[in-house]
């Protein structure tokens, strides 16, 4: 292949910077527990018998706290850079991003509907609100998403220029819409809106984590079996159909795969720019654009590098925490800005 | 090989199309030509399965096009549109090689008609070098590698469809192109292409098609298209047509 630098020893590290990322993430945080507390705790509760006198908290905050949190990091962060090189082979553009075809700003939509919604259902149980917010945010991302394609669709063809030119009108409206809803809140319902579409990976379950972890399981499987497909549909719809795919069928999975993808992601965690543009920019940079290598290589770095993010939001204003999504997009946003540059694209 | 049989494409009230009907031979080169808007397009489209006909139907290998899969059609059939779009910075031999995806034939036979195809094309110098550093005429090349090593090394019954290849071509390689074209037919391989330089088309090609509002006008050997009446009709253009004083296919002076 025609990567730059040996598709080997980048996976060799990126697996590396994967593991430093998620020991961070377990070790630092408001009480931040010693490196080798961390690791011998972590070990012992996958299992690993160590002698453990004095472990027990870190025990305790480990597996009740950071942990979720960890894994839900990791989750998002892979499942937002492999929709990220899905929505950019499909749009053929290397600028694209996953939000492009609705489904941030209608998870945005769901998010705000129950958010606000909820102050109007008094009977709703306390323990009910993060999980009815989930759920909605999902549906509005699945809804919008399934929107735009069917707008896109003409004669049984896809047009992706239509596609993306109803992603951008449906997402000014859903944003109006959340706009509204913003207007008409309280001042803690506003609060909770303002946090919810700044992202953050406070608050972390298992119950939260697992429908991500799963959908995130499955896109990694299932995105990397059309990397070959991807690489085809970057010279052209017409010229991958020549080359014998069934582009229709190969859009329409992307599409599926993107708003279930970053429908889930943005339910568990809020929305959180950047990393689903920005992360598969910098593994085109270093492994090339063959999707054999790029999608591996997006979904390890998007997990290290929302993991990096999520410990600088802990510790930058500790004991308070900055809203990650703040944190991608100050990083994110001027690193673009310099690849813009570098490349003249 | 390939046949059309009376090939209409209607599109709302304008027909792009009325009853065309060709055949493709195994070996031979097949030219399309006519003005702008004549249809050559669509025809090509219309020939490779991307566009279904209001009516008539297309064979390949005897075969209705649409009963095909997908792969299968692809092994036989490879297609190079009037301009490729890539905006992303692969190697020129990694685009070629694109042309085996529909194949399993194993690394190494791939690697080796890859290097073939881009020798036909003149395009072997360029395999290291990144896609998007190259001038549009080393581009078109580099496509035509990659659907020459679609259907490499040629076999009869393969067809070969290429819209406009010369176009963004300096003289030299307009030349190289069509030669390395008729050098693939000649391992049996049967080529459609669409051209609007004359003279190339009396040189290269076996049989010719003139194209006008999307009617078929004449077809036959160069000799028996290229004169003076069919071309005034089709383009409008005053013509005289001489012999080539070396070659003895006719060639077209505009008055």
């Amino acid at each position: 292949m025609g990567s730059p630098v040996p598709a080997r020893f980048l996976f060799f590290v990126l697996g590396l910077l994967l593991l430093v990322a998620i020991w961070l993430s377990l070790a630092l945080g408001p009480l931040s527990l010693a490196l080798g507390d961390s690791l011998a705790a972590a070990l012992r509760l996958v299992g690993v018998p160590i002698e453990a006198s004095g472990l027990e908290q870190a025990e305790l905050i480990l597996a009740q706290i950071r942990l979720p949190r960890t894994l839900l990091g990791c989750a998002a962060g892979a499942v937002l850079a492999l929709c990220g090189v899905a929505m950019q082979g499909l749009f053929r553009n290397p600028l694209a991003d996953p939000g492009l075809v609705g489904v941030s700003s209608g998870a945005a939509l769901g998010a705000a509907v129950a958010i606000v919604g909820s102050t109007f259902i008094p009977a709703l149980p306390a323990g009910w609100e993060p999980y009815l917010l989930s759920v909605f945010a999902f549906v509005g991302g699945l809804g919008v998403t399934l929107l735009v394609y069917r707008l896109g669709r003409r004669d049984g063809q896809t047009h992706v220029g239509t596609m993306l030119l109803a992603g951008i009108a449906l997402t000014a409206l859903a944003g109006a819409v959340v706009g509204l809803f913003s207007y008409l809140a309280d001042d803690r319902t506003l609060r909770s809106l303002t946090f919810w579409n700044l992202g953050s990976l406070n608050g972390a379950s298992y119950a939260r984590l697992w429908p991500l972890l799963l959908i995130t399981i499955a896109v990694a499987l299932w995105l990397p079996r059309r990397a070959k497909a991807l690489n085809a549909l970057l010279l052209g719809e017409s010229e991958a159909r020549h080359l014998g795919f069934d582009v229709e069928r190969i859009k329409r999975e992307l599409v599926v795969c993107t708003a279930l993808g970053v429908g889930a992601a943005v339910a568990a965690t809020g929305l959180i720019g950047f990393i689903g543009l920005v992360v598969p920019h910098l593994m085109r940079l270093l492994v090339g654009p063959d999707h054999r290598l790029l999608l591996p290589a997006s979904a390890l770095a998007g997990g290290s590098l929302l993991l990096l993010a999520d410990v600088a939001a802990r510790l930058v204003i500790a004991p308070a925490e900055l809203p990650i999504g703040i944190v991608t997009a100050l990083l994110g946003a001027p690193f673009f800005l310099y690849l813009l540059l570098r490349e003249r694209l | 090989m390939l046949v059309g049989r009376d090939l209409t494409v209607r599109r709302g009230a304008i027909t792009a199309l009325q009853d065309v009907s060709l055949e493709l031979r195994p070996g031979q080169v097949f030219g399309v030509l006519g003005p702008n808007g004549a249809g050559k397009s669509t025809l090509l489209a219309t020939l490779s399965g991307e566009l279904r006909p209001s009516r008539g139907q297309v064979l390949l290998q005897g075969r209705p096009l649409g009963d095909w899969a997908d792969v299968e059609r692809a092994r036989c059939l490879a297609v190079l549109p009037q301009s490729s779009t890539l905006s992303f910075a692969f190697r020129v031999a990694d685009v070629v090689a694109m042309g085996r995806l529909p194949h399993r034939t194993g690394r190494g036979a791939d690697a080796a008609f890859v290097a073939a195809a881009m020798a036909a094309a003149d395009a072997r110098h360029l395999a290291t070098r990144s896609y998007l550093e190259l001038s549009g005429g080393e581009r078109q090349r580099v496509h035509l590698a990659r659907v020459l090593a679609q259907l490499w090394p040629g076999e009869t019954g393969q067809v070969l469809m290429l819209d406009e290849p010369t176009s963004m071509l300096d003289p030299a390689h307009q030349h190289s192109i069509l030669k390395a074209v008729r050098a693939f037919a000649a391992q049996g391989a049967a080529a459609l292409v669409i051209l609007h330089d004359l003279n190339l088309a009396a040189r290269y090609c076996d049989r010719l098609l003139l194209l006008k509002d999307g009617r078929p006008i004449v077809a036959g050997p160069p000799d028996e298209v290229l004169q003076a009446e069919p071309l005034r009709a089709v383009f409008g253009l005053d013509v005289l047509v001489q012999r080539h004083p070396e070659l003895g296919h006719p060639l077209i002076i505009a008055r």
